[in-house]
């Protein structure tokens, strides 16, 4: 059974009968394609909006390339921890549709602010997935341009990311560039736990107060580490936007297609003028929380397996099956593009040098440091005491 | 030469002023500095002469003025944030020290955040708890974050402009019970040659003892210069101006002459500026050493009750007293 409940109270109520519905039939979650693969044609938010989603076939299969993709590239990094080639690694393992539906719903001007999960986001941006793997290898601290890609530094301090998304917003506002249909938005990414940090609710004040052109992402993923949802809220998380006074809606997060289709109209509303909105995804992580984590201690094995019945790339593909928008040529062709991305990222992750130890005076002030440059030049007379030293 | 008498608090005034007029992208956020011009009256008609979305009003979030700064730094803007007493500043600490100061550095030198922290700080008025407060060894301490303050309207003037145009993080403190203090601004002043920002200054010139001060109590050690003058001691006052990074090449040349050293702060001693100042000084100037570096400072407990403080800080008794101690060895 599903932690928390959805349109609920969720405080625990492990022996209370639920709805066999469960959240696919749960009025206040949004939801376009059911986990058998079934199209649901529109369907409705809480505040009356009417969501759909028109693909054409090709990008139908686009989509599950998306999904495929991710998943195994987050696969093989997880591999790659398991065998001392990361030091950690925070897997999206079952949030793929969360990720992939809200990142292909973002338009190239659109920023985004991620925390350090957000692996299918930073694929939908056009950025190479090796770019994390430094990170969480430890020979950077993330070498992607922000600017370029419009996706920004990956955030470990849990909810700081939002305050930054919110005055990124307002800089667009101010800008100008809201209003009309080319107008930009932004987009922030948290966890659920996150809902109960400062900068999340500042975020909120803030983002309401000034109108911004932002999009909150919650993927609740019903833990945080090893707390479950209850321990962060009684309320629904997306019923809070009420309190801040912006609209919220649940969103199947395990639904590709509804996902996409909630980001697009809320970012679509952003760029209009009509300020923030939060989007709670509902879905599940369904590995550990990193490398680092054991769930068995905190989670129970029937509840995993509820949500594997709900597995994001499945309902695709058996939606894709049953409409004949691909063949087993067409999939067997996705998981041959999989295996030889992930061969390759391997490949490249092994290659990736170690940084040259005096780099770790750079970046620190745009404009330098005579304290730390009489420190570097200190540290390269040391190093090149040292006898044979290529330093 | 367009020489004006300002206090401090108007000479921050016009140079915040005239940063708005150079470069649209400078923006002034805080708690009540729009209509009110802050509770010390520093933005006074900013938002009146520039907008309110050139001089804004905030929600009364300290995390959030920091952190949505930062989110308009990296949208290309240059944020000014006004926190309203150095006690309120610690809701916003994890924004400084672990986003501020890191954005450089994590994503090696693509992003920037061009952002003046602005916070009055240090005692001296009889303000009630956390008014009082000097949180510049936190700051300090942290890589990534510059901190400045200054001591006379001149340098109030200045440095805030040349804060607000440097693309590095900069704390700027103001020492509150100054603000009301005139002096002469010269606003025609170069922001780039003359004293660039992270620069100390002899304001004394002496031959027996150096003397080391910041903010506040650089007025409190020039008197102190005038009295032990009468004594016949002359104390050589220097402004360090800038706290991280330290400019010491002054003062290393002034102990040599001098060799004696006393460093003269109100913020606690324990792991304060004071140590830093002390044991670089030890490291740099041994042998021109006639006695220990001394300091002088506030005591190692929270700010004190107001009706005690005059005894908290440091004055020109205590200063005078380590100058007479620094003969003594
Ligand atoms: C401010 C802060 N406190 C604690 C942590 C340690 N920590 C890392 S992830 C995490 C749980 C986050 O949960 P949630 O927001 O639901 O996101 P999820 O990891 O589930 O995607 C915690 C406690 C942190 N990174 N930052």
């Amino acid at each position: 059974m599903a932690k928390g409940d959805p349109g609920g109270t969720t405080r625990g109520r492990r022996a209370a009968p639920r709805s066999k519905k469960g959240a696919a039939g749960d009025p206040a979650l949004v939801q376009l394609l059911t986990p058998e693969g079934e199209r649901i044609d529109s369907a409705t938010g809480p505040d009356g909006t009417e969501y759909r989603v028109d693909f054409t076939d090709e990008e139908y299969r686009g989509l599950y390339r998306d999904l495929v993709l991710v998943r195994k590239l987050d696969a093989e990094a997880t591999a790659l921890q398991r065998q001392g080639e990361l030091g950690l690694w925070a897997s999206l393992l079952g949030q793929e549709a969360a990720q992939v539906g809200s990142g292909r719903a973002l338009r190239t001007q659109d920023m985004a602010f991620p925390t350090y999960r957000e692996h299918g986001v930073l694929y939908c941006r056009g950025i190479d997935p090796i770019m994390p793997l430094g990170l969480f290898r430890g020979v950077d601290q993330g070498g992607w341009d922000p600017n370029e890609f419009k996706f920004n530094m990956y955030t470990i301090v849990i909810g700081a990311q939002t305050l930054h998304a919110t005055g990124y917003a307002m800089g667009i506002t101010i800008d100008g560039k809201t209003g009309t249909d080319d107008g930009e938005a932004a987009i922030a990414y948290f966890g659920d736990g996150a809902t109960s940090q400062g900068d999340v609710n500042e975020a909120f004040v803030w983002a309401s107060v000034f109108n911004a052109p932002l999009v909150f992402f919650c993927q609740n993923n019903q833990y945080a580490i090893s707390e479950p949802l209850e321990r962060q809220t009684r309320v629904p998380l997306y019923q809070r936007a009420a309190g801040f006074g912006f609209p919220g809606v649940r969103v199947d997060g395990n639904d590709v297609l509804a996902t996409y289709a909630v980001t697009r109209t809320a970012l679509d509303n952003a760029r209009l003028g009509q300020g923030p909105s939060l989007i709670e995804a509902y879905t599940y992580r369904m590995g550990a929380h990193t490398t680092s984590d054991d769930p068995t201690r905190y989670r129970i094995a029937s509840e995993v397996e509820a949500w594997q019945a709900k597995d994001p790339i499945a309902r695709v593909k058996a939606f894709l099956e049953k409409q004949q928008i691909a063949d087993a040529g067409f999939f067997a062709e996705v998981d041959e593009q999989a295996r030889r991305e992930s061969v390759h990222l391997r490949e490249r992750v092994l290659e990736m040098p170690n940084p040259e130890p005096v780099t770790m005076f750079d970046n620190v002030y745009p404009n330098g440091s005579p304290l730390l440059d009489e420190q570097r030049a200190k540290f390269s007379r040391y190093m090149e005491s040292f006898e044979g030293s290529a330093h | 030469m367009a020489t004006e008498t300002l206090t401090i608090g108007k000479a921050l005034n016009t140079g915040l002023r005239r940063a708005l007029e150079n470069d649209p992208k400078v923006i002034i956020m805080g708690e009540d500095v729009g209509k009110l011009g802050g509770v010390f009256r520093i933005t006074d008609g900013l938002q009146k002469d520039f907008g309110d979305q050139r001089v804004i009003d905030t929600p009364l979030a300290e995390s959030g003025i920091i952190g949505t700064a930062v989110g308009l730094a990296i949208r290309g803007y240059r944020p000014v944030c006004e926190i309203q007493f150095d006690g309120f500043v610690y809701p916003a600490y994890d924004q400084i020290v672990s986003q501020v100061a890191k954005m450089h550095y994590r994503s090696g030198g693509k992003l920037s955040i061009p952002m003046v922290i602005r916070i009055p700080f240090g005692g001296g008025i009889g303000a009630v708890e956390h008014h009082s407060e000097s949180p510049e060894a936190y700051f300090a301490h942290t890589a990534g974050l510059k901190v400045v303050t200054c001591a006379n309207p001149q340098d109030a003037y200045v440095m805030i402009q040349q804060a607000i145009y440097s693309d590095d993080p900069i704390v700027f403190l103001e020492p509150k019970r100054r603000y009301w203090e005139k002096g002469q601004v010269d606003l025609d002043a170069p922001l780039s040659d003359a004293y660039p920002l992270h620069s100390a200054r002899v304001v004394r010139p002496g031959t027996d003892v150096t003397v080391l001060a910041y903010g506040p109590m650089v007025r409190t050690c020039l008197e102190a210069a005038t009295a032990a003058a009468e004594d016949g001691r002359e104390l050589e006052v220097i402004d360090l101006r800038s706290l991280s990074p330290l400019d010491l090449t002054a003062a290393y040349e002034s102990v040599k002459r001098t060799g004696r050293v006393v460093v003269v702060h109100e913020a606690p001693s324990n792991i304060g500026l004071g140590a830093e100042l002390a044991a670089r000084i030890t490291e740099e100037c041994f042998y021109s050493l006639e006695s220990p570096v001394l300091r002088v400072t506030g005591f190692d407990t929270p700010y004190p009750a107001s009706r005690v403080e005059e005894e908290y800080l440091p004055d020109l008794d205590r200063v005078l007293d380590a100058v007479d101690r620094t003969f003594g060895w």
